[in-house]
């Protein structure tokens, strides 16, 4: 009874951890690991394969490397606690040996510091207001954390918001802002007035965002619009009819599952009418 | 009375400087030893094996701004809004992404980029058009100013046609 009960346990346990490098843009499932450059090579077949004598202590050589959404740190391995594509970034300049994360989708934002979100104001409590952010929470956005705070100058409740986070963990209440580290608005603060607000998946909002996207650039070839987006899930968009605004959300909404051949067939039509 | 009862001086006391100058080197040693057991037993301690820290070469971080360069999430296309589109350095993103968008479309025109350091001839002829009413205004009497129309921009343009008596023809 020991032995098979031990061995379904080792099976359970994980088959051997793979290394990240290989694994780059396939499917990793949660719960399985993974090794980093620096210790696959002494974890690999013992002795069979050669490598080069390093000159440097292994100690030095080892870089930082920054493990993003949906990876978690385990000893020295990767823990993968998404189930997603395993991506990779090279590091821009010197320090550090990149960053690898899971590009993962979902629809339930989970607030975190430095994103910029849009949010509702739903409720003024003391100094400061409740704002609706899709999270768990809501965000509290104090009165002064506008650019040129007056009296006058508030917003009220039902307004839009499009601000930044400070403060974002699991064992706090957000915290949002809607001006930089310099005092300056930059973009942020009241979203004005109509426009339409409707929700997306937070990966369709990053694909949107990527520095190549052809959709918006093609969007933007239509007619004159505006769009804010915010990494919350949320897109507001405003055209001068309600008619082309109500065509732009649909677009956008679309667009995540569309092939691009039928994404320019859609512009074009669009396009002659 | 004063000699049955020796005066006992307390222990701080003791322990100061001067009253040590006296003493021996070995009373000196069993005084400091006493001094350092007092502060050993009252400083309290953790009965664990020493834990080694290691140092970590993988930092976690929860946020995508580290992972993709993403865009800025405010945008407008075709001046919808001139507050987000034109100016502002720090929408330098759409600057360059406008410019890109009209660079292809302009790419088979021939740039003349000359530094114009003169004024150009419809701009001359534009201003003259409203100097003109600008200084005769100056000397309009009171009745006259009737004359001199504001045009929407705020140019003064002095109005063509005087009206005049019409004859009527019958």
């Amino acid at each position: 009874m020991a032995e098979p009960a031990s061995v379904a346990a080792e099976s359970l346990a994980g088959s051997r951890a793979r290394a990240a490098r290989t694994v780059l843009g396939q499917v990793v499932l949660p719960g399985e690991e993974l090794l980093l450059p620096e210790q696959e090579d002494a974890e690999g077949p013992g002795g069979a394969v050669e490598r080069p004598l390093s000159l440097n202590a292994r100690a030095c050589s080892r870089v930082r490397v920054v493990c993003g959404p949906g990876l978690r740190r385990c000893g020295d391995r990767l823990l993968v606690t998404k189930c997603g594509r395993l991506r990779h970034k090279e590091p821009g300049s010197g320090s550090g040996g990149g960053v690898y994360w899971v590009d993962s989708q979902q629809k339930r934002y989970v607030p975190v510091k430095g994103d910029h979100v849009i949010g509702i104001v739903t409720a003024k409590s003391g100094d400061i207001f409740k704002v609706d952010v899709g999270g768990s929470e809501p965000a509290s956005l104090s009165y002064l954390s506008f650019e040129g705070a007056t009296k006058r100058n508030r917003p009220n409740v039902g307004d839009l918001i499009y601000g930044q986070f400070v403060v974002a963990n699991k064992d706090m209440e957000p915290e949002m802002v809607c001006i930089d580290s310099c005092g300056r608005a930059n973009g942020m603060g009241v979203i004005g007035q109509d426009g339409l607000l409707f929700k997306v998946t937070l990966g369709l909002i990053r694909k949107l965002l990527a520095p190549d996207c052809e959709i918006i650039q093609e969007v933007g070839k239509l007619y004159p619009l505006e769009i804010v987006f915010g990494m919350n899930g949320r897109i507001w968009v405003k055209a001068k009819t309600i008619q082309q605004t109500l065509i732009l959300a649909n677009i956008l909404e679309a667009c995540e599952h569309m092939t691009s051949d039928q994404r320019k067939q859609i512009f074009s039509r669009l396009a002659e009418s | 009375m004063a000699a049955e009862r020796k005066t006992r001086l307390s222990k701080n006391l003791l322990r100061m400087k001067f009253m040590q100058r006296g003493l021996d080197s070995e009373t000196k040693k069993q005084l400091e030893e006493e001094e350092k057991k007092i502060i050993s037993e009252e400083h309290w301690y953790l009965d664990l094996p020493e834990l080694k820290e290691k140092e970590s070469f993988i930092i976690e971080e929860q946020s995508f701004l580290l992972c993709e360069d993403l865009l800025y999430g405010r945008m407008s296309f075709r001046g919808f809004n001139p507050e987000v589109e034109p100016e502002g350095q720090h929408w330098c993103i759409f600057q360059k992404l406008m410019l890109q968008m009209n660079a292809k479309h302009k790419a088979e025109e021939v740039e003349d980029e000359t530094v114009e350091l003169d004024v150009s001839d419809e701009e001359m002829a534009r201003r003259y058009e409203t100097l003109v009413g600008t200084i005769g205004k100056k000397f309009a009497r009171k009745r006259d100013h009737a004359n001199y129309e504001e045009d929407e921009n705020g140019d003064i343009t002095p109005i063509k046609a005087k009206k005049m008596f019409l004859k009527p023809q019958d």
